[in-house]
């Protein structure tokens, strides 16, 4: 049975179960590959995609409760169009493997479209459910403050 | 931009068994010139293996992996330098599986001498085992080797290229090439006029090319700096393309399962109701597990969950009390090693006083962010293999034994790794997909582990146990006796990867301990191996991770033993031995403001270790904060002896450190009933965001040669860290991880 959601402003059909996590409908079946698969458990934010701007795990959101329109990195920003956030991450060199980073992104974006000046406890509650093992996280700090800063600016 | 499959030629290699027997091989051997494994087209030009040239500009061609560590970035900064090409032109491709790219400063890390004591002589010996690597042909992106290795031959690779391009612009302009200037990818004659180098690619991919000198430091305007990674852009948007994210037509997702008893076997299986459940194309039995090929990764794990297998027995004791007794036991045997053995510690010595120590470290997991995967295609009796991997050479040439080719048939495209950390120079992931791709002919096949599987089928950091005893005496540390025991990594791996069996002393099961910088007149290191099945691999700093944490932990007990300051104690037995090294016990001192003493509530470390030809030292700073310990400041100094990239240093150095620490507080991997407990990150956590230490890094560079960069922030984390704890708590930490014993914020 075929299932419809909108995507980065798109509408896609996918002939998928209902519990099929909204993660592999994105990676498999749409080709939407910057969204990573790190745990399949909600235990390193990898999967980060925004259901409305907000941000979700999407290995544990099946097919049928996406109930929004999703967000990928994706649709974040481009290369030749970037959001602030990744202007940021680009300012600071904030990504070693890289393969975390899509996630904090988004986490990060959701962040700041409900606290346009995080403090650092407040960049600490948001992402500490992001887990990165080259051990980025002074730059990704960094790189969000400076992102709210140049959102704010804006 | 070029692309790796329209210029990796098929190279033809001298196959695993001339390997073995590598020693048959004369002199001219490695003396003639390796084959460029780069083929051009027309108007198209491999100069060296290198640097391409077609009509889009320049590729540079990188012998070494990008798992995070920068290495992408900072050998293409080499090559520019020299090739003047503007840095927003530059363009990056991995090397496919090639003699060309050989590492030749892995060999000689293994020579029995402190890296910080090599004389002439030594160095000598290294360059002719470096030789012989090159017979060997390893491609491997390991040992913080990449920058030694590639620090002049990528500088030499653009600086021929250059002369060549000027070469065939003498031609075209009739003007002599000495007249000529180049920039920023084109060559200028002297009153303007210029061609660029993708209009030159046909001519000079016919001229012989000539050898340079290099430009010096002084002129350098990439390498030294802080350079915008080649990768950042990508990595920032999604778009970098990882092993698990290739996408090929009709490519089908897969998922794999092994006998959870590692190297054991699968006795029998029932895949009934597997088969029929949604997406299920085909469930493939394999030496020891088996795999589901599906329509969907997820449907590919759900129907893996659903087969029913009846695994074989464990080749090694069942249940980690039996393991440790095992490695507790290696002690009543010879030692393999006596690496450092100076004066006599067993004399006695009047008036000093003893002490004796007992340390024990986890196995651990690499767990790196992205799980093993690899993609496959097996088409008429060819090979395609698309992965993240540290050594394409040995990847390349498992894959092919696996399905019974010629390593000529496989064609490996090495992608971007979601980390290494040395999990990537196995092959059995590779081994895998190709075995399933073999099963499902002319079918694309992505076989991507869950994060379970990968956690439970590793090659493991070893277990160890550290037995320590020394004297102290008017402050100082007169005599230092250690002992380690355990299962050798070097043995493990030696026997998988190359089938070669290891023998003779083990440095890398004392490194860290051995080769550590300080004088103290009685002094021995010695190693006893634990003969153990359990697949062990090289973790991040490999043996130092376990003996940097032991030596620099009783050199801790030794300096409070001896009421001295664990700073200057360190220094004291330091400062004749090693200049380096004391002057970056001095940084890190002089950076945290250390006075020896610190406030109620606070507990400050210090730690030092030498490896991969790199100080470094650190002090950690912890905090008492309601009841929970908090890791709140790092200061890190090191000497990388020339510095290539301080900024891409600094992230290497302290994410070494957070690596570390991260296995110090929550690391380990236990056995039960021959199995791996431990499964995902809420059972093997790391530090978080709020966790992390606020760091500060100094790089520093005493010049001559080039230290490693991507292991040596790890070893002296571990020992900062409990030194600081014990610091703030007077409890000392003799076992990892910390988690069992005490209250850190999580």
């Amino acid at each position: 049975m075929a299932t419809t959601i909108n995507v980065n402003g798109e509408t896609r059909s996918v002939d998928l179960p209902d519990d099929v996590p909204l993660l592999w409908v994105l990676r498999d079946e749409l080709n939407l590959t910057g969204t990573k698969f790190g745990c399949g458990v909600a235990a390193c934010g990898a999967c980060t995609v925004h259901i409305d701007g907000v941000a979700v795990r999407s290995c544990q959101t099946a097919l049928s409760d996406v109930d929004g329109d999703v967000t990928t990195i994706e649709g974040l920003g481009t290369p030749e169009s970037l959001h602030a956030l990744q202007a940021a991450w680009f300012e600071h060199q904030v990504a070693q493997c890289g393969y975390c980073q899509s996630g904090q992104i988004m986490q990060a974006a959701s962040l700041l479209a409900e606290n346009p000046s995080p403090t650092d406890a407040d960049i600490d509650d948001a992402m500490q459910g992001n887990l990165c093992r080259c051990g980025t996280y002074p730059r990704i700090r960094a790189a969000i403050h400076t992102a709210a800063k140049a959102t704010r600016g804006a | 931009m070029a692309s790796l499959k329209k210029i990796a030629r098929r190279t033809f290699l001298i196959g695993s068994a001339a390997i073995v027997g590598g020693v048959a091989f004369g002199a001219y051997k490695y003396t003639r010139p390796l084959e460029n494994p780069l083929e051009a087209g027309p108007n198209e030009a491999a100069l060296n293996p290198f640097i391409f040239i077609d009509a889009e500009g320049v590729t540079i061609i990188t012998p070494r992996a990008e798992m995070g560590q920068g290495v992408h970035t900072t050998l293409a900064a080499l090559a520019a330098e020299e090739l003047d090409v503007a840095w927003e032109d530059v363009r990056v491709l991995h090397g496919p599986p090639a003699k060309a790219y050989y590492n030749s400063a892995l060999m000689s890390a293994v020579l029995p001498v402190p890296e910080y004591s090599k004389s002439a002589l030594m160095q000598t010996m290294s360059e002719a085992l470096g030789e012989v690597n090159k017979l060997f042909g390893m491609q491997m992106t390991g040992g913080s080797t990449s920058m030694m290795d590639g620090y002049e031959r990528l500088r030499h690779a653009g600086a021929s290229a250059r002369e060549t391009l000027k070469l065939a612009a003498a031609d075209a302009f009739g003007i002599a090439a000495s007249n000529l200037k180049t920039m920023n990818g084109r060559v200028f004659t002297p009153n303007g006029n210029s061609i660029s180098y993708s209009d030159l690619a046909s001519a000079a991919a016919k001229i012989d090319p000539p050898q340079v000198e290099l430009r010096p430091k002084s002129e350098w305007k990439y390498v030294g700096k802080t350079m915008p990674r080649v990768d950042m852009l990508g990595k920032s948007t999604g778009t970098a393309e990882f092993g698990v994210d290739v996408r090929l037509e009709g490519m089908k997702y897969a998922t794999v399962r092994m006998n959870p008893r590692l190297g054991a076997s699968i006795k029998a299986m029932d895949a009934r109701a597997a088969e029929g459940m949604a997406g299920v194309e085909k469930i493939i039995p394999l030496e020891g597990g088996f795999a589901v090929v599906a329509s969907n990764t997820w449907l590919a794990f759900q129907a893996a969950d659903a087969v029913e297998a009846d695994w074989g027995d464990a080749p090694y004791p069942a249940e980690q009390s039996e393991i440790m007794q095992a490695i507790e036991e290696s002690f009543a045997g010879k030692p393999n090693s006596t690496m450092r053995d100076d004066g006599d510690v067993e004399a006695a010595i009047e008036g000093a006083d003893l002490i004796e120590a007992e340390y024990r470290m986890p196995f651990l997991a690499h767990s790196t962010m992205e799980p093993m995967n690899a993609t496959a295609r097996f088409s008429d009796g060819a090979l395609e293999v698309w992965c993240g991997n540290q050594a394409p050479t040995l990847m390349r040439d498992h894959c092919a034994a696996a399905v019974g080719i010629e390593p000529e048939q496989v064609t490996l495209h090495t992608t971007l790794m979601g980390g290494g950390f040395g999990r990537r120079s196995e092959t059995d992931f590779g081994v895998i997909a190709a075995k399933v791709a073999q099963a499902m002919p002319d079918v694309p096949v992505q076989v991507t582990w869950t994060r379970e599987e990968d956690m439970r089928h590793d090659m493991f950091r070893p277990a160890a146990i550290g037995r320590y005893s020394g004297a102290v005496k008017d402050g100082k540390a007169v005599m230092l006796d250690g002992r380690v025991a355990g299962p050798s990594v070097t043995a493990s791996a030696m026997k998988r990867l190359m089938d070669f069996s290891a023998a003779g002393a083990d440095k890398v099961h004392v490194e860290g301990a051995f080769d550590q910088p300080y004088k103290i007149p009685n002094y021995r290191i010695q190693g006893y191996l634990t003969e153990m099945q359990i697949p062990l691999g090289f973790w991040r700093s490999v043996g130092n991770s376990v003996n940097a944490f032991m030596h620099d932990s009783f050199l801790d007990e030794l300096a409070h033993a001896a009421r001295a300051d664990p700073l200057e104690f360190r220094l004291d037995m330091m400062r004749n031995e090693h200049a380096p090294s004391a002057a970056v016990l001095e940084a890190v001192r002089d950076m945290s403001g250390w006075t020896g003493k610190t406030e109620a509530g606070v507990g400050r470390g210090v730690a030092f270790a030498h490896s991969f030809g790199t100080p470094v030292a650190m002090v950690i700073e912890v905090v008492d904060e309601d009841g929970s310990i908090r890791i709140n400041r790092a200061w890190i100094a090191a000497d990388l002896g020339t510095i290539l990239d301080p900024g891409n240093l600094e992230a290497q150095l302290y994410g070494g450190m957070i690596y570390g620490l991260s296995a110090a507080v929550y690391g380990e991997i236990t056995f039960a009933d021959g199995a791996v407990e431990q499964g995902n990150f809420p059972d093997y956590d790391a530090l978080r965001i709020h966790n992390t230490p606020v760091t500060e890094v100094k790089v520093m560079e005493s010049g001559g040669h080039i230290g490693g960069a991507g292991e040596p922030g790890t070893p002296p984390s571990m020992s900062a860290l409990t030194n600081a704890i014990f610091d703030l708590t007077g409890k000392r930490a003799r076992t990892l991880p910390l988690m069992n014993e005490f209250d850190l914020l999580v």
